[in-house]
């Protein structure tokens, strides 16, 4: 069973993540977005520390929807309302029990991942966050680890694709040929999910 | 179709002279007599480009005089953070729509048509036939 404290691990885990891959998403982001970003997400998980340590929630759904508030609100580009909004839904789908199990929490991440997909009118092949994200949702049934393998290669399989959201698909052509930075940074979140879990 | 109270504008921009600009543009367009309520919420707090979810809670506070609030926004994260911010429910007032309309044309379709005492209804709609004014 994954309790409150299981949460808050994976999301300290994901926070120092995107601190120590800031330069290298960034990096992804100046070559097809306007290369902000590992600094808007170091500034949205930054927040999202802070306020676990503040104001600790009791439950994983709480501890989730805290995070995805904390990302909407300090993030500044769209990768906080579209991480947000993952999160806020995946809390609020796994609604207040104190423990959830792995099985629920992918059913759960599966909500958010839709949600997600419905806010930015993404679907698979659009080179963005999900295509790293669904694969994942879809690996979880087997292993966290399996997540993480599908989310990684999900994210550079982003690499030949032509983006068809976001900034990034006012370039056409010129996207091709590099990875993904929402689909680079969702990976590392799901790194992080699976290291929290031993996996 | 009017309403003893005006209807609130919000013009969200990744950029915080696009935004007070379309708004004094909005205005100066309406203007002969008093106009309804406009803020401008554009860029981070801090005066950066980008999209800031406080700024625009507090435009749309600011406007709102009971009537519902107006949302037109231009990129990306200003779309995707007035969305985001409707579905958490209590962080804009109550009536409040992000409106489907080019960002310029439409907010100035917006404030005239606010400021005439339409509802929001009205207001949407006069923002959003701003797409169908083909100018070639």
């Amino acid at each position: 069973m994954l309790d409150v404290d299981f949460f808050r691990r994976w999301l300290r885990a994901a926070a120092a993540a995107v601190e120590r891959e800031a330069g290298r998403l960034t990096e992804l982001d100046s070559a097809i977005g306007d290369a902000d970003h590992g600094s808007n997400l170091q500034r949205g998980f930054r927040a999202v520390t802070a306020a676990l340590e503040s104001e600790p929630p009791e439950t994983p759904g709480a501890t989730l929807i805290l995070a995805g508030r904390q990302l909407i609100s300090t993030v500044g580009g769209a990768s906080g309302p579209l991480y947000g909004t993952l999160l806020r839904r995946t809390g609020k789908a796994l609604g207040d029990s104190a423990e959830v199990t792995a099985e629920q929490l992918a059913e759960a991440l599966g909500a958010g991942v839709a949600a997600v997909a419905q806010l930015g009118g993404a679907k698979a092949g659009d080179k963005t966050m999900i295509d790293a994200l669904e694969p994942a949702v879809a690996a979880l049934g087997t292993s966290f680890a399996a997540a993480a393998t599908a989310a990684d290669e999900g994210a550079v399989a982003t690499v030949p694709l032509l983006a068809r959201k976001g900034r990034a698909s006012y370039l056409g052509e010129r996207s091709i040929g590099h990875q993904d930075p929402g689909a680079t940074s969702s990976a590392l979140l799901i790194a992080a999910l699976a290291a929290t879990a031993g996996e | 179709m009017s309403t003893d109270k005006p209807v609130g504008v919000v013009l969200v921009s990744h950029s915080r002279a696009v935004a007070e600009a379309v708004a004094e543009l909005a205005i100066g367009l309406a203007g002969g007599g008093a106009t309804a309520p406009v803020a401008a919420a554009g860029g981070t707090p801090d005066g950066g480009l980008g999209t800031s979810s406080e700024l625009i809670a507090a435009a749309a506070a600011e406007v709102d005089r009971g009537a519902g609030v107006a949302l037109l926004v231009d990129l990306g994260s200003a779309v995707l953070t007035v969305k985001s911010l409707l579905a958490e429910g209590d962080e804009l007032p109550p009536g409040a729509r992000l409106v489907d309309a080019p960002f310029v044309e439409g907010a100035v379709a917006a404030v005239v048509t606010a400021s005439a005492g339409a509802d929001l209804d009205a207001v949407e709609a006069a923002a959003s036939e701003a797409y169908d004014y083909r100018k070639v």
